[in-house]
């Protein structure tokens, strides 16, 4: 899951090498954090969160298939 | 894009060998010559080689398609792609199995996957193409079930007298039901409150 996070993030980003990614596992549940560069903040949140809305939508769905709920935080 | 430069007896041969080293057709780039070649005084001396500069364009529906299966590999699902494009837009179609998972509730994923696609595909270039995301028809389905819902719903608000209140939708699903009753002898529609959450009102006139 986390390396959806990373694939897209990538795209988006203008710094794809400094995007991280870092999966916290629990027992119902996954956290996935993701780092990028200050100035490509906004290329993953967007206006009003949109971007981050489109990201954990679509993380979401890949998630629905191993039946886990996963949050998709960027720090 | 990828530029390149290259040398050849003519200008033909110079063309052909960029294109080989790029790995594109004639219609997929631009060319221009920087010198012509001369055979030069009796094909002996002063020969000159041409010199030629091949710029392989920007492919909308390449880069959405190359996107969209990185997408669908690390999700786990097989997908075939059909990508077709033209000036304005990219319309990409997906085929396999448990499509209603990239669908998702009221068309959510599908939207965040067009929506992701467009800003990867459109990043930093000058020319904008739409990208349209469908499968299994279900922007047409979805299009149909939205003109019902405009209907019926126009018949309640007569009936009644009362506005009714939608819930939020994207401007592309507005934009239908507003077209649908724009003619309506009795209602009125509009839209109120910020995006995302903005939601279309049936009113009488």
């Amino acid at each position: 899951m986390g390396e959806l996070v990373k694939v897209i993030a990538q795209a988006l980003v203008d710094s794809p090498e400094e995007v991280q990614v870092k999966e916290i596992e629990g027992e119902h549940s996954v956290i996935i954090e993701l780092k990028v560069a200050p100035d490509d903040m906004g290329k993953v949140i967007g206006k009003q969160g949109r971007i981050a809305k489109a990201i954990r939508t679509v993380v979401k769905a890949a998630a629905t298939k191993e039946q886990k709920r996963v949050v998709v935080e960027i720090i | 894009m990828i530029v390149i430069e290259k040398y050849g007896k003519t200008e033909q041969e110079a063309i052909e060998s960029a294109l080989k080293e790029l790995g594109a057709t004639r219609d997929e780039v631009e060319i221009e010559i920087l010198e012509e070649s001369s055979r030069g005084l009796f094909g002996l001396i002063g020969g000159k080689q041409a010199r030629v500069k091949v710029t392989k364009k920007y492919n909308y529906g390449e880069e959405a398609k190359n996107f969209i299966t990185k997408i669908f590999d690390k999700m786990n699902v097989q997908v075939d792609i059909e990508v077709e494009e033209d000036d304005d837009n990219v319309r990409i179609d997906l085929r396999g199995e448990n499509m209603g998972l990239l669908i998702g509730h009221r068309g959510e994923t599908l939207d965040s996957l067009q929506y992701l696609t467009s800003l990867v595909v459109n990043k930093g270039k000058e020319n904008y193409k739409r990208i349209l995301l469908d499968t299994e028809n279900y922007r047409q389905k979805r299009e149909k079930a939205l003109e019902r819902l405009a209907k019926r719903l126009a018949q309640k608000v007569k009936r009644t007298g009362r506005r009714v209140v939608l819930e939020p939708m994207n401007p592309y699903e507005r934009r239908i039901l507003h077209s649908t009753l724009q003619d309506h002898p009795h209602v009125v529609t509009y839209s109120e409150g910020e995006e995302p959450y903005r939601k279309v009102v049936i009113t009488l006139k």
